[in-house]
């Protein structure tokens, strides 16, 4: 049984199809990649998937529990984490913080436990401090150090995608989305960041859709690549079969004479 | 300066003299705004890296001189105008009173001359203010500042005097107990002040890097015998201050108790609650309800402290009800609904349709004082305890619950709703629970309220009450619990203590707003992320990706990522 299943799934905003009648389904331990022209309905995928949007048809399943109607919350409960094309992180947060946020689905302490200081309040506490340390740890020496106390609207471009990711992990998801993970990194950082997200299935155990118009990256991590369109899917198959199908040439990759440009 | 003149605090001020017989407080305040505009006209440019800092001369004194000048030619025109007509019909406060103050007694030719003169002259030596070097200027303008306050406070200093029992201070520095300085006392204080700044210039520095360099268990006693020091003075104070300055602080402590919740609901939760007060209200007379014989339904005459635990209830209750339809709602809708439901609360509680429970207009009366044990807390000395206790409960809780789980999902909240949504937050039981903390913290203010003062009216839960609330939390720093206290204390005991200020209290607290806005937007003593977050610009590493761009426009996507 695949760990998620999408059937059908429809959202109009307006006049304009998002997403048209989509059927995706992916495996437990798998990547997959979603690429597409922009305004092709990616995010809007995503959203859908989260909860953060309603679809108006079509089904959700994810661990063989339909999502459909469920609270953003509720759905990170269940294990799907995200994180978002324009970097939304809490930036007057520190580091460490916006990472421990993370943690709240997984812990229980209530208010009263925060004011009375009681022993299980405080182990929590200091088992969130130490689970966020160990997540931050994944980025090597990026995110190590000074930087935990630092705010996170400080850090660099490629610090704060890293940070959500970070932020992603901590809540220990099964499915995690990454909504184009290597926008506005260097091309040494985005060789970098490919590395890490081969990392994240191997020794994290993750299952990974991944929104990426860096074709590098995507060649060299999906199992699979699914082509949107106008929220139609046009195909899905391996790298080498898409990349060489004539529509997706058409309508997203152009020619390799106007690749040059 | 017109406009200040046009006000008539002016003329009020004028009543109270500074320092007798030469300086009344009405000339003193006019030139101290004149001084201020040549001082702000007078500052130099900030200092960028790697520049050396521009030199300050005779041009800053000559634009702050022209400052004061422009100043002075204004009010000597307003001072040609009203002898030439009647303007009292439009602004009521141009009185022949206030051209006799402004033109010193003098004609108007006169006059003229020297209100310009001097308003200049005041400026310009606003501005050479900056002339001087640091270890002067620290000890000059502080001192110069003492002595303003113990002329306005001379309430207060004669009472602290004869408290200590040195009331031979009260004759050599006052005309007479609760009068103005002497020219003599004037003189004393400003020396011993400057004395004291002069040799105070940079020790307190050293002091505070020798602490932090002590070993910490050393440090630990350090602070401990600091807290012990500070909490006795705190015991003394209400008996040697009197009751009148007492109900003040009482009335300040109440104020900030409410602050500190309101600080939770705005400061850390981001829900901007205009109608804070209903709270307030609820804890009052839930108190009153419960204690008093006089409560016309239902009159269980508890001791209040058997009530709390039930005033807790009400206020969480009441907390829940305003908390459950805003749920869905952000920002400034949000902020609209709460209002009115503070004006709700006030106008149900003064209605004829509840009266048989409330007591309509005529509120309930008759509360009988805080009993704990054997101790009866009746005199407001008496009253600064509990309050002191409550502030003291709620500033820890602030602190506590800060860095804890709730703690960060309330702060996600307030940065980032939907995100934080998406992260796991639970957003219903986030906003329910601060609306509920803030709630009952307000309720305790409500509940000693009412036992202090006996009665409780729906007039006294004013929207100005929210509105003061959320003012002390701005001024003083949102987030932050010192600068919460600190916003108490200046907004509420300084209006108070000077008489001649209540009137004019809003008007105040205008003025104080708009500076703040514009020159610390973060409060007197911000907490560290929300004045990083309000100088990020000079803090990012990359600014060209300013945050504040990207938080309200979701879809888009900075240069250069695609």
């Amino acid at each position: 049984m695949p760990l998620l299943e999408i059937e059908g799934l429809s959202k109009a905003f307006g006049g304009l199809r998002a997403i048209n009648g989509l059927d995706i389904h992916v495996d437990e331990g798998e990547i997959v990649s979603v690429i597409g022209p922009n305004g092709a309905g990616k995010t809007t995928f995503f959203n859908l998937i989260t909860g953060m949007d309603g679809p108006d048809e079509g089904s959700i399943v994810f661990d063989g529990q339909t999502i459909v109607g469920l609270r953003p919350n509720q759905i990170l409960q269940l294990g799907m984490a995200r994180t978002f094309q324009n970097v939304r992180l809490f930036p007057a947060m520190t580091v460490l913080e916006n990472v421990m946020v993370g943690q709240h689905s997984r812990t229980k302490a209530g208010l009263f436990g925060a004011i009375f200081k009681t022993p299980s309040q405080r182990r929590e506490e200091a088992a969130i401090e130490e689970k966020a340390k160990e997540v931050l740890s994944f980025f090597g020496t990026r995110l190590a150090g000074y930087r935990h106390d630092q705010l996170s609207m400080v850090l660099s471009y490629a610090n704060r995608r890293r940070l959500e990711i970070a932020r992603a992990m901590a809540t220990e998801p099964r499915l995690l989305l990454l909504d184009e993970p290597t926008a506005g990194m260097n091309p040494r950082e985005t060789v970098e960041l490919t590395e890490l997200i081969g990392q994240l299935r191997s020794e994290r155990g993750f299952t990974i859709i991944l929104i990426e118009h860096d074709m590098q990256v995507v060649r060299n991590v999906s199992d699979r690549v699914v082509v949107l369109d106008h929220g139609v899917k046009l195909i899905e198959g391996s790298y080498d079969h898409v990349s060489t199908d004539e529509q997706v040439i058409e309508a997203y990759l152009g020619r390799p004479a106007e690749r040059q440009g | 300066m017109v406009l200040v003149a046009a006000t008539g605090i002016v003329t009020t001020f004028q009543a109270r003299l500074v320092i007798d017989p030469v300086l009344p407080l009405g000339t003193m305040f006019i030139y101290l705004v004149a001084a201020a505009f040549g001082w702000m006209a007078a500052q130099p440019p900030p200092t960028l890296e790697g520049f050396a800092p521009a030199k300050v001369g005779s041009r800053n004194v000559m634009a702050g001189a022209l400052a004061g000048l422009l100043g002075g030619l204004s009010v000597g025109l307003l001072l040609v105008v009203m002898t030439v007509f009647d303007l009292r019909g439009v602004f009521i406060e141009l009185s022949p009173e206030l051209s006799e103050i402004l033109g010193f007694g003098m004609p108007v030719a006169a006059s003229i001359v020297a209100v310009v003169l001097v308003s200049s002259l005041a400026a310009a030596l606003g501005a050479s203010l900056h002339l001087l070097p640091e270890r002067p200027r620290h000890s000059l303008i502080p001192a110069l500042i003492w002595v303003v306050v113990f002329s306005l406070f001379t309430d207060l200093f004669g009472q602290l005097f004869t408290g200590l029992s040195i009331d031979f201070l009260v004759d050599l520095l006052y005309t007479s107990r609760g009068g103005p300085l002497t020219i003599v006392g004037a003189l004393i204080l400003f020396t011993v002040f400057v004395a004291v700044f002069w040799y105070l210039g940079g020790r307190e520095r050293r002091l505070r890097e020798t602490v932090q360099s002590m070993p910490k268990e050393r440090r630990i006693r350090w602070q401990v015998g600091m807290a012990a020091i500070v909490l006795v003075v705190l015991y003394f104070i209400p008996q040697l201050m009197g009751p009148f300055v007492s109900q003040i602080m009482v009335t300040a402590g109440i104020f900030l108790l409410m602050a500190l919740g309101l600080n939770i609901v705005v400061g850390y939760a981001g829900l901007l609650d205009l109608g804070y007060v209903a709270f307030f209200a609820v804890g009052a007379y839930a108190g009153a309800i419960l204690t008093s014989p006089q409560s016309p339904a239902f009159a269980p005459e508890l001791t209040l402290v058997a009530a709390l635990p039930f005033v807790m209830i009400a206020a969480a209750f009441a907390g829940i009800v305003v908390a459950t339809p805003v749920i869905r709602m952000r920002g400034d809708y949000l902020a609209i609904v709460t209002l009115g439901f503070g004006e709700i609360a006030r106008i149900l509680l003064n209605s004829e349709w509840l009266s048989p429970y409330f007591g309509g207009a005529q509120g309930i009366t008759n509360i009988p004082d805080l009993q704990i044990g054997p101790f009866t807390f009746s005199t407001p000395q008496d009253y600064f305890y509990p309050v002191f206790l409550f502030v003291l409960i709620a500033a820890y809780i602030t602190l506590a619950v800060q860095k804890s789980r709730w703690g960060r999902a309330w702060m996600a909240m307030r940065e980032d709703e939907s995100v934080a949504e998406a992260m796991g937050v639970n957003i219903v039981t986030a906003k329910l629970s601060a609306f509920v903390v803030g709630a009952i913290l307000a309720s305790f203010g409500g509940a000693l309220f009412g036992s202090q003062i006996g009665s409780v009216f729906p007039h006294s839960f004013d929207i100005v009450v929210s509105i003061t609330i959320l003012v002390i939390i701005i001024v003083g720093g949102m987030g932050s619990v010192p600068g919460v206290t600190l916003g108490a204390l200046v907004l509420i005991v300084l209006p108070n203590l000077l008489r001649e200020f209540s009137e004019y209290q809003f008007l105040f607290y205008g003025v104080l707003l708009i500076a703040m806005m514009l020159k610390r937007p973060e409060g007197f003593i911000p907490s560290k992320r929300r004045a990083q977050e309000l100088h990020s610009e000079e803090l990012s590493q990359d600014s060209w990706l300013e945050i504040y761009g990207e938080k309200g426009q979701a879809e888009t996507v900075p240069e250069g990522t695609v």
